[in-house]
């Protein structure tokens, strides 16, 4: 009882800092204690990373402040649509073990424009894939800055910039000091932050909806109120009800969601970040057993998200829908302050309606004006996605610690993946320009000092897209999957099962590929060659831009083989190096 | 058996089952998640449609399957042709 009212008393804000301060502590003492005295630790942690440890590693990398914040509200708001995400940010680790993580390990060096640049017997190959890893790296981690100092400024309610420069510090200590082997080992601690947070909101909502302790069965089971109704009929009742779509049915068209959930699957195989996670294992088997726990331990995730949407979207609909604004509970006054939920009494009657509609007018910067009520509908309601897994602990009425908790976990998700990144950015410059095109004969601390002041340039170019985020940064993250399914993803394959492709092939498509995708997303996501956006309706083939990434790497492949019929086949050391990535023994170190 | 018979004796093998096993992928994911779904969807199993089932939850465990038995198939292959050391 004592223990309780202390527990109690501490409050969230303080339990908050007790945990983010505790989980900060760990990583800078692991990063502290893993630093690392070559390049060949900074570039692949030494090499000699266990596959259990380098599956969670690459498991907190790839998860980031998205996946673990605004993933859940996405679905939730979308229904099954949102499976584009589950499926294409899986199904990806599927290509990734069978088609490319054991033969890069074979193959033995440190970055993507390695295996490019050695493969194709070309520095034009190994400088293309350079431009291609730094634009969609770059891409991919101004939004992860931004994820930081958002998550910063929402729990410990300082300034969005002050979150940013605090997240730059951190990344900068253990990215620079420890590179790769500083990066995994906090990573792996990372994971488990991660995972506990998002799991503990997720069981208790699962048993207080359905008295089911799995989510993912919850998911599927009847609402606990005595009903006896199965929660998915409930919802799909409900929204059509108030005019959305059914939610187990989705709006996208199946061309579209294929388009998508393909490009998402490729890219995350094309991915630099996650390909470099497979050179840190011994030997081939582990890059292939570290693929399937990598996935395993995102997929406790990724099952888990759908549900707590499903949950997430009946308990709003239940608790806000037709009811009066008066007696809305505390969480909803709260998140109401930080506009993540905005009501507007449009029809004076007092009552919360909420139905299909934007609530609001947007501004001519596209961000919704709560100060104009849109009157073309009769929607009363705004509500940001991420108030989904955000308040979901305070829906729920779970302690403090818990909601504590999310906000150690939004930070673990949100760091752990702008460090795989910075990495990744930082040895593009310091290994694969500097060392082998700029000057080879630099030495090996040489390169250690260049691979350590690029990390310290890549974060601070990180942070000041940060702090001053250009306008397309959040609608181009999602699109950095269809560049790396456009660029790299082809180019490889045809470098391992493709004997003859020879580099004429292969820099002709990734340049092709990765151009193609640049000019339909600039067109169709950004509108910067027309006066106005254009409509959907002249989408090609009635792909969004998020799903070009299909047919750009379509694309590449055609232009690849095109090309290598006309030209001469590659010279017989190349295939010999194809020959031998082939075979799994004899794997050795990774080198120079 | 010569040195380069068997290296590529072992790759038709690889690529025989990467083949199967990318269909099994293909099949749960693009066919029962997107494809058809609309025809799935007509079962149901507990509170789920099957084809809604099988794009937020049932594609994803069965990908997680398939990395496991690739694992096991190549650790196999690997000792059978002398290429586990």
């Amino acid at each position: 009882m004592m223990r309780n009212l202390l527990i109690e008393s501490i409050g969230v804000q303080n339990w908050t800092y007790i945990l983010v301060g505790l989980t900060f502590a760990i990583y800078i003492g692991i990063a502290i204690w893993s630093r690392a005295a070559s390049t060949k630790d900074f570039y692949v942690a030494g090499g000699g990373v266990s596959p259990l440890a380098n599956g969670m590693a690459t498991a907190a990398d790839w998860m980031s402040a998205a996946s673990f914040i605004s993933m859940a509200g996405i679905i939730s708001f979308a229904g099954y649509d949102g499976a584009v995400y589950l499926m294409g940010w899986t199904g990806g680790y599927v290509l990734l073990a069978l088609l490319l993580a054991p033969y890069l390990r074979k193959f033995g060096k440190f970055t993507v424009p390695d295996f490019i640049g050695d493969r194709y017997y070309s520095r034009v190959a190994r400088f293309v894939a350079v431009l291609c890893a730094l634009l969609v790296s770059f891409t991919y981690v101004a939004g992860q800055m931004r994820g930081v100092g958002i998550v910063f400024s929402r729990f410990l309610e300082v300034d969005i910039n002050t979150g940013v420069i605090i997240g730059m510090l951190i990344v900068l200590f253990y990215a620079v000091l420890g590179g790769m082997k500083g990066i995994t080992y906090t990573q792996v601690a990372q994971y488990c932050v991660l995972i506990f947070a998002f799991m503990v909101p997720a069981i208790f909502i699962s048993i207080q909806m359905t008295g089911n302790p799995i989510p993912q069965l919850g998911f599927g089971d009847t609402l606990s109120n005595g009903s006896g109704a199965y929660l998915l009929d409930k919802l799909d009742g409900l929204s059509s009800e108030l005019g959305f779509a059914e939610y187990t049915e989705g709006s996208k068209s199946a061309i579209d969601v294929f388009a998508i959930t393909l490009a998402l699957m490729i890219g995350t195989a094309g991915l630099p970040h996650v390909i470099v996670r497979f050179f840190t294992v011994k030997q081939v088997k582990d890059a292939r057993k570290s693929a399937g726990i990598a996935l395993f331990l995102i997929v406790i995730l990724y099952t888990t998200a759908p549900a707590v949407a499903a949950f997430a979207r009946t308990n709003l609909i239940e608790t806000v829908s037709n009811k009066p604004y008066a007696s809305v509970p505390d969480w909803f006054t709260k998140w109401e302050e930080t506009k993540l939920i905005s009501f507007t009494d449009k029809n004076d009657d007092g009552n919360i309606q909420y139905v299909k509609g934007d609530a609001y007018l947007k501004n001519e910067d596209g961000k919704f004006d709560f100060s104009k009520p849109n009157f073309a509908n009769a929607n009363e309601l705004y509500v940001d996605r991420d108030i989904m897994v955000l308040a979901n602990p305070e829906i729920a009425q779970l302690p403090n610690w818990v909601i504590a908790l999310v906000a150690a976990g939004g930070l673990a998700a949100a760091l752990s993946t702008a460090a795989g990144l910075l990495l990744v950015i930082s040895s593009s410059v310091s290994h694969d320009l500097i060392k082998k095109i700029i000057k080879p004969s630099i030495s090996e601390n040489g390169e250690l000092v260049a691979a350590r002041l690029s990390a310290i340039g890549a974060v601070c170019v990180a942070g000041y897209f940060g702090i001053n985020p250009p306008g397309f940064v959040a609608a181009v993250v999602a699109l950095a999957f269809g560049l790396a399914a456009a660029s790299f993803f082809p180019a490889i394959i045809l470098g391992i099962f493709y004997k003859r492709m020879n580099k004429e092939g292969a820099i002709a498509g990734m340049v092709v590929g990765i151009t193609a995708m640049l000019l339909y997303m600039i067109k169709y996501k950004l509108g910067w060659f027309d006066e106005m956006l254009p409509d959907k309706s002249e989408w090609w083939f009635g792909i969004s831009p998020e799903g070009f990434g299909t047919i750009a790497m379509i694309l590449n492949f055609i232009v690849s083989i095109v090309i290598m019929k006309f030209t001469s086949e590659p010279p017989k050391e190349v295939q010999d190096i194809v020959e031998n990535i082939r075979i799994p023994s004899g794997s050795g170190e990774a080198t120079h | 058996m010569s040195k380069t018979k068997n290296a590529k004796a072992y790759w038709r093998e690889n690529i025989k089952y990467v083949l199967v096993l990318l269909f099994i992928w293909f099949l749960v994911s693009f066919g029962a998640g997107i494809l058809f779904k609309d025809q799935l969807n007509t079962i149901r199993f507990a509170g789920f449609k099957l084809g809604f089932w099988f794009a937020q939850q049932g594609s994803m465990y069965v990908f997680v399957i398939l990395i496991f038995i690739y694992v096991r198939i190549m650790n196999k292959l690997d000792k059978k042709y002398g290429y586990d050391a």
